[in-house]
């Protein structure tokens, strides 16, 4: 099974990229999640998370088949 | 009641709601008050003229975001009905962003479940702006405005 894995905003042109997959078949943090797919650069301070379209923290662990989105603050309204 | 909309063309907030009453009971007795906010399009943000905005969103998160934080809302104040209308995709100056409608039995629950709505919806849900300026360059908000 695969982490099914996005980028938005000013995140998303940083990496290059909009989408990653990261293999596991157990549970992996999502700093781990971060870790094998964030290019080598180190997670910002201010980058939100979500796991299945709710917030998350980096200590939080992910499932195999979920969907994990890094991006900047919102700036909505 | 909650009716939540991301679209990506633009949209008249006025006819929207004349649209939705037109739709509703009309012997709603029930609604003592109506509170609504616009959110527009400026031409200048710090300092600068701005002369386009695109808004990003994350599919499927962001309509989940506002559904629940509306339906939340709805429980906390008891309000009859929630319309909440957002744009992503290009827009332009004097445009509208954003619509937040709320119905409730007395004003004090209409004001705060309007104001708590469109506030929790600038912190919470993914929207991304990046603003065009007049010399054609483009850079991300990556704050919102105090208030």
């Amino acid at each position: 099974m695969a982490v099914n894995v996005l980028f938005f905003a000013s995140l998303r042109e940083r990496l290059g990229k909009q989408q990653a997959s990261v293999d596991s078949d157990v549970p992996i943090s999502i700093m781990e999640v971060w870790e094998r797919s964030g290019g080598g650069l180190i997670l910002p301070d201010n980058v939100l998370v979500s796991i299945n379209h709710v917030y998350a923290t980096t200590d939080t662990l992910v499932q195999p088949g979920d969907e994990v989105a890094f991006f900047p603050p919102v700036t909505g309204g | 009641m909650q009716q939540i909309e991301v679209r990506g063309t633009p949209f008249d907030p006025w006819q929207y709601l004349a649209d939705w009453q037109a739709r509703q009971n009309l012997a709603n007795a029930r609604s003592g008050a109506t509170a609504v906010f616009v959110g527009t399009m400026r031409d200048f943000n710090e300092g600068d003229d701005v002369t386009g905005m695109y808004l990003e969103h994350y599919p499927g998160m962001t309509e989940y975001q506002l559904e629940t934080m509306v339906a939340e809302s709805i429980r906390e104040w008891s309000l009859d009905a929630v319309l909440v209308v957002h744009r992503v995709g290009e827009i332009r100056p004097a445009q509208p962003i954003v619509l937040v409608a709320v119905w409730s039995a007395h004003r004090v629950a209409a004001f705060d479940a309007c104001r708590h709505i469109m506030e929790t919806l600038k912190h919470s849900a993914p929207f991304w702006k990046r603003e065009t300026l007049s010399d054609g360059s483009t850079r991300w908000v990556s704050n919102n405005t105090p208030g």
